[in-house]
């Protein structure tokens, strides 16, 4: 195993024809970061991590024309391989839920259940946290629903409620992870301008829930 | 706290929080190796790269692949 290389040497050994000796080396660094990277994961087999790194080296040997030098070839390298694995474990994970599922389209319709105050996290609270934190609520879901795009809405709930990652919403609304990001930050900005306009403040929102903690 | 008040705790905050200026998770990306580095480094990473830092808070993806890159790291 050569740990030493440095990165001018990485890149000599695999830009072109790669040496076999360099993908060799590459390949055992990224099987043994992403054992440990994924080891408390219980279902991953070493098959599936072998499949991970696979599908790294393909993206590595892709996009060496990328690499700015800007941290040490390796550091790069682990970071495509996380991503691949990460990546596929979403989808994996969430391959069987629709966003429909989630979030159906009829917020807001005269069902009970339709309402986005049914989409707001809510637990029992003492009677003292009950009338801030519910007229939060309230007013959280009712900016919602009357300040936000159909669509800055559904991945808002997909994303931030229901725990679905970016890239799987990304997928399911045809577009990638990083215009999601995009989509929720305009959605965020617009929330933050109403909460403010309607006098709810970072500050004032901490001072109002530090007693539950 | 219970954990479905925290989690409306937690999407207030992030909302509160927003900045108007953000990076996107493709240019969180690019600058992670380095972000990573200067982590372990005992730098002040978020001094330097301060959207990257901001935009780790919001994005849950971004931020889990960020904290295995600093676990395989700090182990090799």
């Amino acid at each position: 195993m050569t740990d030493e290389r440095t990165n001018d040497l990485w890149l000599r050994d695999l830009e072109g024809q790669p040496s076999p000796q360099a993908l060799t080396d590459l390949r055992e660094r990224l099987l043994r970061g992403l054992r440990y990277a994924l080891k408390q994961r219980y279902h991953i087999t070493e098959s599936d991590i072998e499949d991970f790194v696979q599908d790294a080296l393909v993206k590595i040997l892709d996009n060496l024309d990328t690499f700015r030098g800007e941290s040490r070839f390796l550091t790069w390298a682990h970071k495509i391989a996380i991503r691949v694995a990460f990546s596929e474990l979403r989808r994996k994970r969430w391959e069987n839920v629709s966003l429909q599922d989630l979030v159906p389209e009829t917020l807001g319709s005269d069902s009970a259940d339709a309402s986005p105050l049914a989409w707001l996290p809510s637990d029992q609270v003492s009677p003292e946290q009950d009338v801030t934190q519910q007229n939060l609520r309230a007013l959280l879901a009712q900016l919602i629903q009357e300040e936000l795009t159909d669509l800055q809405r559904q991945a808002l709930i997909a994303v931030a409620i229901k725990g679905m990652p970016l890239e799987e919403v990304a997928r399911r609304m045809d577009t990638n992870r990083n215009a999601l990001y995009k989509l929720l930050h305009d959605a965020r900005k617009r929330l933050k301008q109403q909460l403010e306009a309607h006098g709810v403040t970072v500050e004032e929102f901490m001072g109002t829930f530090s007693a539950e903690k | 706290m219970k954990a479905k008040s925290k989690k409306l705790t937690n999407l207030l905050l992030t909302i509160l929080q927003t900045y108007a200026r953000e990076i996107g998770c493709d240019t969180c990306f690019e600058h992670l190796d380095r972000y990573v580095e200067m982590t372990l480094a005992g730098k002040d990473a978020s001094a330097v790269m301060p959207l990257v830092y901001r935009h780790l808070q919001t994005c849950p993806a971004c931020r889990e692949e960020y904290e295995a890159l600093l676990k395989v790291l700090k182990r090799s």
